[in-house]
């Protein structure tokens, strides 16, 4: 039974889309406890013994079922750092909808570190999407350090979808994937930044077996005060093919340092990066202008559409 | 019914000051379509601005249907019912084609409507009501998608800079189209076009030629096209050099 008080709810709403328990497989988690679980017959969820987390075992060919793990905080001055461990079985096709919201009303700082580990069977599809919300007018901060690492077996593939639009004062992700032959890896991440916040985003992506393929685009806003960094690395060895792009709208005083790196240390790997930082054209915004908009909803509309 | 009065409009480079519109008058009636065209560097798109609040001029006023519209900036002006199509359309990352057509329409824009004012500009609306306008819409596509927007406002004027730059020969008929249809259903509002093209012309109620910032000559296609066409240079060189 999942027991969750107004602004647990409202969090959830946030970070999973969920106005109701959803269908499938669950884990809810709110303030460092289990608030709700539940498991079909081929997704099942323990919980770890030798420390915080959970495991999750997709049973192999299991197919269009989803997961939702959602972590909520609404008291403040909590720490914690929770262990997920996700077992994908070959052959199978699910979706997975993690992420973390934060309410902070009080002084203290509250922490979410999940640490998420992906064992991707042979020829799995896996979509995740992960997104990050904070809220309350606490001076506590709000900090969440993510570290997501993927491991994809030959045919596999994974769509990662990173998203931390409002509220989080200090975040550092860190992602690291290693991909067999034939194996997939798309990931965007969305990211904004206002107010003195600092972002660091750091992608270590390996392509290890033929045929590999890989492309991370960051999509960022960094307004006020806040800074951000990105810093993102293909590696590849052995014939195969990566990507990776960030593109960024600064505005006000903001601060990003965009690191995009490649490594090759096969002939045959094809490896790209591009980085590009700018404010906001002014053409952009006479254009919706001479819609009728003003220039403040304009700068809304460029920014929504760019952070989609 | 647009009104022009004295507009004067200048630019200062290395540190001089250099006029591009001169005491320039100017009426569009209700039900117009007006073609104003002329050289490069005449001061076409100038105006175009200067009547959008784009660019904000030295001297003189504007008026719409009566209404000082001199002092209003940019959005206050399309609210009034001005709306612009950009020689070179702007692209947007994440926006796509149907949320550009709903901004334009001003409320919920029901996918229906949109997918008709895209066949209305000759794309195929299942193929692009989803397409984000960034760099993988063609120079024409996107001017396609500009003209819909217009189409999408309904606006008192209608204001197009150029628009046959960067659309091809196929692409053209289809436009010479949708402004014919556009002046068969002009009623009370009115249509300003700067354009070279003498398709564009010929289906002009009144053609204004614009040279060194001030109006040259104003009349019928009948009147104005023979002697554009006649000419080799629009503008006499003697008169280029004073």
């Amino acid at each position: 039974m999942v027991k969750l008080d107004a602004i647990q709810k409202r969090l959830i709403e946030e970070i999973a889309d969920l106005h109701s328990v959803p269908s499938g497989a669950y884990n809810f988690r709110a303030n460092g406890e289990l608030a709700g679980r539940s498991t079909t017959a081929n997704i099942d969820i323990v919980s770890k013994t030798d420390k915080s987390g959970i495991d999750i075992h997709i049973k192999p060919g299991t197919k269009n079922e989803s997961v939702h793990i959602p972590v909520v905080l609404s008291a403040s001055g909590l720490k914690e750092t929770v262990y997920n461990d996700f077992y994908i079985g070959e052959d199978s096709d699910v979706v997975i909808v993690a992420g973390c919201g934060i309410d902070n009303c009080g002084s203290q700082d509250s922490e979410h570190d999940g640490v998420h580990r992906f064992f991707v069977g042979r020829n799995a599809k896996v979509k995740y999407v992960e997104k990050h919300y904070g809220s309350g007018d606490g001076r506590g901060q709000r900090i969440l350090n993510p570290v997501t690492e993927v491991y994809q077996e030959e045919g596999s593939s994974v769509e990662m979808e990173m998203e931390q639009i409002k509220g989080v004062d200090s975040t550092q992700r860190t992602t690291l994937a290693e991909l067999k032959a034939g194996a997939r890896l798309v990931v965007k991440e969305r990211l904004m930044t206002h107010g003195s916040q600092n972002a660091v985003s750091t992608y270590q992506v390996n392509l290890n077996g033929a045929g590999a393929t890989a492309d991370v685009v960051s999509r960022s806003v960094a307004r006020d005060d806040s800074t951000q960094t990105f810093n993102a690395r293909i590696t590849g060895n052995a014939p195969c093919s990566g990507h990776t792009e960030c593109d960024s709208i600064i505005m006000d005083r903001g601060h990003i340092l965009a690191i995009p790196s490649l490594e090759a240390n096969d002939v045959d790997a094809m490896l790209v990066h591009e980085a590009a930082i700018g404010k906001i054209a002014g053409d952009q915004l006479i254009k919706l202008m001479t819609l009728g908009l003003t220039e403040q909803e304009a700068e809304e509309q460029i920014i929504n559409g760019f952070l989609r | 019914m647009l009104e022009i009065r004295d507009l004067s409009f200048a630019v200062t480079e290395d540190e001089r000051k250099k006029e591009i519109i001169h005491d320039l008058n100017l009426t569009v009636e209700n039900g117009k379509f007006t073609v104003i065209t002329g050289p490069n560097g005449s001061g076409k798109s100038t105006l175009a601005r200067l009547i959008m609040g784009i660019e904000k001029p030295l001297s003189g006023r504007i008026l719409l249907d009566g209404e000082d519209i001199t002092d209003l900036d940019i959005t206050e002006r399309a609210k009034r019912g001005i709306s612009f199509a950009f020689q070179q359309p702007v692209r947007f990352k994440g926006i796509r084609v149907q949320d550009l057509l709903r901004l334009a329409a001003g409320k919920n824009l029901s996918i229906s409507s949109a997918c008709e004012y895209l066949s209305e500009v000759g794309l195929c609306a299942r193929d692009y009501i989803d397409r984000e306008i960034n760099s993988s819409l063609s120079g024409g596509e996107l001017k396609r998608i500009e003209i819909a927007t217009l189409l999408a406002r309904h606006t008192k004027l209608s204001l197009f800079d150029e628009p046959e730059a960067g659309i091809d020969l196929w692409s053209f008929q289809n436009l010479i189209r949708i402004f014919e249809k556009m002046r068969s259903e002009i009623q009370d509002s009115s249509i300003l076009i700067i354009s070279h093209q003498e398709r564009i012309l010929q289906i002009a109620d009144e053609i204004v030629v614009l040279s060194d910032g001030q109006i040259s000559r104003r009349g019928s296609p009948e009147e104005v096209l023979p002697m554009l066409i006649g000419q080799t240079a629009p503008v006499s060189a003697c008169q280029r050099l004073q």
